[in-house]
């Protein structure tokens, strides 16, 4: 295997790729008692629309989270039933570009992994079980939809972008789920879980190689051909909406800001936009700056007030969120620190604080197997390794990061959702 | 291997430290343990937030992220729990370990520093707390109490506990109540405060690479301003042993989708203290602890009765809490089901699978404890309040002996006292 040091870190990577083309990245954890083990496929809510073999296919909205629960059925019975039987910690998640199937376990790690990657590169649906899963996913559609924290987000990405698959709920709703089928499960499977699609990401006390020889005893010999997806035309930068509002039972007014970004272009680049975008987010209304400071003074947010860059392939933005009971204010206060920095550039001393602070809370972050593992496969099908950001936030300037402010957070890129109690009957 | 110690630094103040070179931060927490109670839980849960916006050094929340970002963006953040009817209120601090610092500084002793000084050395004005921070931590902790609603799982469960204890210490929210916080003053807080630094027992833990020595020196250095006081209280939990004559039924109505369905069981006397504890623990986790067991297997896979329906286990205060989430109209065939499975496991009805499965995945979780700085913490704070020594390896392989007639009898103590229902409003 080809070995990757980040001496800087303090880790360890070791890659190779099979003659199937499943791509295999472990990191050796000797010292620690749990491996963990995630088995992603360059699938993700957002991927409806697709190309097989020459010929298009328009799914409904909420397959790839659908196959994610189906895919635990096996013709024997049920594998989180299997992994949990060994002492494994199993779950499996969907996002808008990638589905990830994973596990923790300090015993029977080899045991394990053979199950996961067993069940998740062997489809088994049945109309019965399809049909049963609908209650289920449907109850968790209800559930979340309960939720105002979703809302509000599902809401800023419908004002943010005009037709981008990612103003689409992953799990989609009752009505779009009524259409899936097992036919539908299973090309959907065909088209995206081929290893050649696939990522094995593993850290903890293994043998590397090891890995390698059990991913080849398992899964197909060779590899098939992958689909081919279309998010539709590019986005332009203006928002579709800059104010959404919606009605809920919530205590206190939340909301979400989000500020629309070029689309990103995958490898380094695009690890380098997310970190320059991170970095303008801690200058412009981070913790240490004055902004924050002055809007938690005033009330305006409090300790829920979060922030962070987001992308997927084709739209990248800016987004804070939190409780507020003047949503407009903070957006309006944000609006005018961003011309500021326009007029008068970042504070230097906060720049070189926030860029310390930010290095040492990524390192941080790398305590976690699942940080690492998750980093990577997302990394990998964008382009580039998770580890490269040590060396490459050394070289962005406070120029670049400015830059960003001033081309990003304007008016018309700029969208809020807010979510207000309902009035009192 | 990571080597654990635990010494006294002043009368009723213990130092916890884990020694480990596998982690890339060093894990610090400083909490103060407090009798739950009514009269003061607000004050006490309201203490580390106004003592977080300011010291006499920092006098602001921007010069407080100024200093935490020169320790390569250290996190410290005012922390609340609540461990059987012990408060506990304090800090929880994460910093990049010593060994991953660009240029060699030392980051333990000034953030060992920076922790001392949020905690001793206050911003005051007119010798209490600013009255500006007093208030706007009142605000967001009244809306923090107020959003717990928003979570409905997390509510209906909160609201089970209530009502099943409402004669009881545990049945105080952590947070305390709306209007308790609110009738709070800057001078009212600050006597709290005075009050909580000479009688709250005090846990101090470290996880990392400093040798303990090295931490017990700069923890007792951060710390000197502590008062000496020989009467720091030891928090008791008291455990009822029996339920009502008849379960008590609270209904709810509120504007959501989907409904919580809430059981609380007494474990008749069976606590952390008890030898039985293995057993119990295993048996909660048989009958809901895990994606192996009967309700969630039954309920939730086989029945599709509910999207999720789990167990959880209070260890000091002997209670097994049943959480669902259900569609309105199952609230009978659910609330059926849910005490069928258990009736199953007082029988001994439990597959090989289900007891190993359950039996691996605990003993699997105390093993991966020791992999995560967050959960070892959350452990021995909980063994603190408890005033237990033992670690997650000895609770693993105590858990090795449990035998299914003991899993079964343990389960034949619960006894349901309350169900909590959370349904729609009517249209």
């Amino acid at each position: 295997m080809k070995r990757l040091e980040f001496a800087q870190v303090g880790e360890v990577m070791l890659h190779k790729k099979l003659e199937n083309g499943l791509n295999v990245f472990v990191f050796p954890k000797p010292e620690f008692q749990k491996g963990y083990a995630f088995f992603a496929t360059n699938y993700g809510g957002m991927d409806m629309r697709f190309c097989l073999n020459g010929q298009w296919h328009d799914t409904p909205a909420g397959v790839a989270h659908y196959l994610e629960h189906k895919m635990f059925d096996t013709e024997e019975g049920n594998a989180l039933q299997d992994l949990a039987a060994n002492g494994a910690s199993p779950n499996a998640f969907t996002s808008n570009d990638i589905t990830g199937y994973y596990f923790d376990s300090t015993e029977k790690f080899e045991e394990n992994l053979r199950i996961l990657l067993s069940f998740v590169s062997v489809p088994w649906f049945t109309q019965e079980s399809v049909d049963k899963e609908r209650g289920i996913i449907g109850q968790e559609i209800g559930m979340i939809e309960d939720d105002p924290h979703w809302k509000c987000y599902m809401n800023l990405m419908k004002a943010l972008f005009q037709h981008h698959p990612i103003r689409v709920s992953v799990a989609g709703s009752v009505e779009s789920i009524a259409e899936i089928t097992p036919e539908t499960l299973y090309a959907c499977h065909k088209a995206f879980y081929d290893p050649a699609n696939m990522v094995l990401c593993v850290a903890g006390p293994v043998d590397p190689e090891h890995i390698c020889d059990v991913a080849r005893e398992i899964l197909p010999k060779e590899a098939g051909p992958i689909a081919a997806k279309d998010y539709g035309e590019k986005e332009r930068p203006r928002v579709a909406q800059s104010y959404i509002e919606e009605r809920m039972e919530v205590s206190a007014p939340i909301f979400q800001l989000g500020w629309k970004g070029d689309a990103p272009v995958n490898g380094e680049d695009r690890l380098r936009q997310e970190l320059v975008g991170g970095l303008a987010l801690e200058v412009l209304l981070g913790s240490s700056t004055p902004l924050y400071a002055k809007l938690y003074r005033e009330g305006l947010i409090n300790q829920e007030f979060g922030y962070s860059y987001e992308s997927s392939f084709g739209c990248a933005f800016l987004a804070a969120d939190g409780e507020s009971k003047a949503p407009e204010a903070v957006c309006a206060a944000v609006a005018a620190e961003a011309a500021r920095i326009g007029r008068e550039g970042v504070d230097p001393a906060l720049w070189e604080r926030v860029k310390k602070g930010v290095y040492g809370n990524r390192v941080r972050g790398l305590n976690s197997f699942e940080n690492l593992c998750v980093g990577q496969a997302q990394a990998f099908f964008a382009g580039y390794d998770f580890l490269r950001f040590a060396e490459i936030f050394d070289s962005i300037t406070q120029k670049e990061v400015e830059a960003l402010i001033v081309d990003w957070v304007t008016g018309e890129r700029t969208a809020l959702s807010v979510v207000r109690a309902k009035e009192e009957t | 291997m990571s080597q654990v110690t635990r010494r006294e630094l002043f009368p009723g103040v213990w130092l916890r430290t884990v020694h480990t070179n596998k982690f890339k931060s060093s894990y610090l927490s400083l909490t103060l343990m407090a009798p739950l109670d009514r009269g003061t839980a607000g004050a006490n849960a309201l203490i580390p937030s106004v003592l977080r916006r300011g010291t006499a050094v920092h006098p602001d929340m921007e010069s407080l992220s100024a200093a935490l970002d020169e320790l390569y963006g250290g996190a410290i953040e005012p922390v609340v729990r609540k461990k059987g009817e012990t408060q506990c209120v304090g800090f929880a601090a994460s910093f990049l370990d010593d060994a991953y610092a660009l240029k060699g500084e030392k980051i333990l002793e000034p953030a060992a520093a920076l922790l001392g000084e949020l905690l001793l050395k206050p911003y005051t004005r007119d010798g209490h707390f600013c009255p500006d921070y007093t208030a706007g931590e009142k605000a967001n902790l009244i809306d923090r109490i107020r959003a717990q609603i928003n979570d409905k799982r997390t509510y209906a469960t909160q609201r089970l506990t209530q009502e099943m204890c409402r004669y009881e210490l545990f049945g105080v929210d952590k947070l305390g109540d709306e209007e308790s916080v609110s009738a709070l003053t800057p001078e009212g807080l600050w006597e709290r405060y005075q009050r909580l630094l000479r009688e709250a027992q005090v846990e101090v833990y470290y996880c990392g690479s400093a040798a303990p020595e090295r931490v017990e020196e700069a923890l007792k250095a951060a710390l000197s301003a502590l008062p000496v006081s020989e009467d720091r209280i030891d928090p008791d939990c008291e455990v009822r042993v029996t339920a009502g004559p008849e379960p008590i039924l609270v209904e709810e109505a509120m504007d959501v989708t989907q409904g919580k369905l809430s059981l609380g069981f007494r474990t008749g006397g069976q606590t952390c203290w008890e030898k039985s504890f293995p057993a119990l623990y295993l048996a909660v986790a048989v009958y809901g602890g895990t994606t192996l067991s009967k309700l969630f297997m039954n309920v939730r896979e086989k029945l599709s009765l509910c999207y999720y329906a789990s167990a959880t286990l209070e260890r000091m205060k002997g209670l097994v809490l049943v959480s669902s989430g259900i569609e309105f109209g199952k609230y009978q065939t659910a609330k059926d089901e849910i005490l069928a499975q258990l009736e199953a496991v007082r029988r001994g009805e439990i597959e090989d699978w289900e007891l190993e499965g359950s039996r691996r995945t605990l003993i699997g979780m105390c093993h991966a404890t020791l992999d995560d700085q967050g959960r070892q913490e959350e452990f021995w704070l909980g063994q603190a309040a408890a005033g237990l020594e033992y670690g997650p390896e000895e609770l693993a392989a105590s858990l090795e002996r449990v035998t299914r007639e003991e899993v079964a009898q343990a389960a034949r103590c619960l006894e349901l006292d309350t169900v909590y229902f959370l349904k729609g409003k009517e249209v």
